[in-house]
């Protein structure tokens, strides 16, 4: 560079780029290349990830169509019967119970499945973690075998248990523990069940996974340093493996809170949840504005969520 | 003073006992036999060390006392009374962890109030405390400091102060030195004295490094193959070692064979092979006349410049400069290889060279007896 700078005359300045502007070159190339190497990823992400919003995004402010679909009449109607219902005889606008007790009950089992989840799945994923390595593998495995068939089918066997004749009550009743069957499916206690057979191992492996990397020494230093073992669990453990529980909750509660499948086999009328509802605008309620409604209701009740956990789950962690 | 295998005299308050120790790991095909009938008596205010290669079960003896492991056979005594039944959190017994184990979530001043904490003592304390162990450590500046972001000698010093803090009767140091650079870890020796000084607490060192132990220790113990060898002063350990194993271990040493004609208390007469006697000393065991091994350190034999004079004649092989001394590598007559260290004298030039022959004597009665 310094010798170009030297050379004096036209020809130089014209046949030579000058260093800085070579790089500046350089750089606009690799630039230009990222971008491309992106484009794939970024065309996934808009096509299946923002193009559907947007479109619900805009159906929910259109009114139904009359046997499905929407007709282009713009209007709140569907944000409005969100929450509130207009009296069928005075026309006064009331809160809308079905819908609100709907919205309850998912927020209330997605949160118990996430606790239940983490409760079980904790000292599982602690016994995985401390077998000699070559049997991990196989724990592992066994934790994972169910997802290796379809929800619809576990949820199907999870009916045989749970039925008034189901698995459940007729041992119950052989062994003469109760004398008439109990009512277990078509409950909200069928679907938490439900969900948290569904679930667990969605917990069990970001637990072990940060269990796995845990040094053990530590948990001995916390003995030998005084603490009994809630102690050790509260002080080292706990927060040594929050990363781990932390993704554990997020991974569970997400899909919890808007599962469809397990509510509808097991819950019956009684056990309805957020993505039931959203679903039957969609088929019988013809009422597709209001479905999306509802839908980006939730993911904005989901979001608000985990940015309140995260945030509170980290501010723990630095405050130690 | 004689070696001893056993550690019966034991005078002031005893801190550790250690009675027939046993520790199997595994059974059957895989049975490890840890200890094998150890006992030891550790005083209080001692600064005493495990020394032994490594797999001699320095660690598992030391695991045994903390309660992170229960003996197959045995007890453990801590001032007097049995343990065995205590969990680890309820024994006055703190460790400094080989690889120091502080936690990884919490700043140097928490890790070092974690130990109180959990003791139960109220907020003032702790925190005069913590003030206390960053100044004894020389950490104050590093207090609110993650435990990541320390030098591997300043994690070594705040795992001291959080096992110092709870100023437990007895604290176990399990190789607490071997991961610090030559530098550091001379650094490190003389500040351990220091702090077991100024805190009269009882240190049970383990180390693999002869010289370590004998530059630190009150007493050592050393071990080999889950049995203890020999317990002394680090003078009794070097100058009077009981068995092959432990002259070996400890220091340069020459193995020479002779026939103890004979023995009187603690000093013996042995006829060498060359046929010369020397006066030694024996083993606190009675040891039959006969053929016995003998130990001469290579400070403690002289070279003399008649090769025909001496205890022992044969040819230098080897001369090798050390600045401060000289080795002489010889063999003797009767082929056993023996090495002299001289001291050496400003610009003095040695007159034993290479290739020539020398005449060997054993300064007063240096010459040590094994039991093997
Ligand atoms: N938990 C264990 N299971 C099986 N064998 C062990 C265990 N701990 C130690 N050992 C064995 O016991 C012997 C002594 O080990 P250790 O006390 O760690 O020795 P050192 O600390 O002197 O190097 C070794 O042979 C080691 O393999
Ligand atoms: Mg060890």
């Amino acid at each position: 560079m310094a010798l170009v700078e030297t050379v004096p005359g036209p020809t130089a300045q014209h046949t030579t780029l000058s260093g800085e502007e070579a790089t500046a070159q350089a750089e606009r190339k690799t630039r230009r290349l990222r971008w491309i190497l992106l484009t794939p990823a970024l065309a996934i992400i808009c096509g299946i990830g923002i193009m559907p919003l947007s479109i619900i995004l805009v159906y929910s402010f259109m009114s139904p169509g009359p046997y499905a679909g929407i007709s282009w009449e713009p209007t709140f109607d569907a944000w409005i019967s969100l929450v509130l219902e207009r009296d069928i005889f005075d026309d006064t606008l009331q809160l809308n119970d079905a819908h609100i007790s709907i919205l309850f009950r998912s927020l209330w089992l997605a949160l118990l499945t996430t606790v239940l989840t983490l409760i079980f799945g904790f000292p599982l994923a602690y016994f995985i973690a401390t077998r000699p390595a070559r049997q991990r593998n196989l724990w592992l495995f066994m934790i994972s075998l169910p997802f290796w068939s379809n929800l619809l089918v576990r949820t199907f066997a999870m009916m045989l248990f749970l039925r008034d004749d189901g698995y459940i009550n007729n041992v119950l009743l052989l062994i003469g523990l109760i004398d008439k069957p109990m009512i277990l499916i078509y409950t909200e206690f069928a679907v938490a069940v439900g969900l948290v057979y569904a679930f667990l191992p969605l917990m069990v492996m970001p637990l072990y996974a940060s269990m796995e990397k845990l040094d053990f020494r530590l948990i001995e230093a916390g003995y030998d340093l005084y603490a009994n073992r809630l102690q050790v669990l509260r002080r080292v453990i706990i927060p040594l493996v929050k990363p781990g529980i932390v993704a554990g909750c997020i991974l569970v509660f997400i899909p919890a809170i808007g599962s469809w499948v397990t509510p509808k086999l097991l819950g019956g009328g009684k056990g309805l949840m957020v993505g039931n509802l959203i679903s039957n605008q969609f088929g019988t309620s013809r009422d597709w504005p209001l479905g999306s409604a509802i839908a980006l209701f939730l993911m904005l009740m989901v979001m608000i969520a985990l940015i309140i956990y995260v945030r509170n789950s980290t501010a723990a962690r630095d405050h130690g | 003073m004689t070696p001893s295998k056993t550690d019966s005299s034991v005078d002031g308050s005893v801190a550790i006992e250690a009675i027939n120790i046993t520790k199997i790991f595994g059974s059957g095909a895989d049975e490890v036999r840890a200890l094998d009938d150890v006992s030891v008596t550790i005083r209080e205010n001692e600064f005493f060390t495990l020394l032994g290669p490594s797999g001699c079960g320095k660690t598992t003896l030391l695991r045994l006392i903390a309660g992170f492991e229960h003996p197959t056979a045995g007890q453990i005594l801590l001032s007097g009374s049995a343990i065995g039944h205590l969990p680890p959190f309820q024994r006055p017994v703190n460790t400094v962890f080989q690889n120091y184990a502080l936690f990884p979530h919490m700043t140097v001043a928490q890790n070092i109030a974690f130990g109180l904490e959990m003791q139960g003592k109220p907020r003032a304390e702790i925190d005069d405390t913590v003030k206390q162990m960053l100044l004894l450590v020389r950490m104050q500046a590093l207090a609110e400091r993650q435990t990541s972001q320390l030098s591997g000698g300043q994690q070594q010093r705040v795992a001291l102060a959080r096992a110092l803090a709870p100023r437990p009767n007895v604290l176990l140091l399990d190789e607490p030195l071997s991961a610090l650079d030559l530098k550091l870890r001379k650094e490190m020796q003389i500040e351990l004295k220091r702090l077991q000084h100024e805190t009269g607490i009882t240190f049970i060192f383990v180390t693999h490094d002869q010289e370590e132990a004998l530059t630190m220790s009150d007493r050592v113990a050393v071990m080999n193959e889950g049995k203890i060898r020999q317990i002394g002063t680090p003078r009794e350990i070097y100058d009077h070692p009981g068995e092959r194993f432990v002259a070996h271990f400890i220091g340069e040493t020459n193995f020479v064979e002779g026939e103890l004609i004979s023995a009187n208390g603690s000093t013996g007469q042995v006829r060498l092979t060359s046929g010369a006697e020397v006066p030694a000393s024996l083993p606190a065991e009675r040891v039959a006349p006969g053929r016995v091994s003998l130990v001469i350190r290579p400070e403690h034999a002289e070279l003399t410049e008649n090769p025909d004079a001496g205890v022992f004649q044969g040819q230098i092989d080897n001369v090798v400069y050390f600045g401060t001394d000289t080795h002489y590598y010889l063999h003797l007559d009767d082929g056993t290889p023996f090495m002299v260290r001289l001291q050496n004298q400003r610009d003095e030039v040695s007159t034993f060279a290479r290739g020539s022959r020398a005449g060997v004597t054993v300064k007063g009665n240096a010459a040590q007896v094994l039991l093997d």
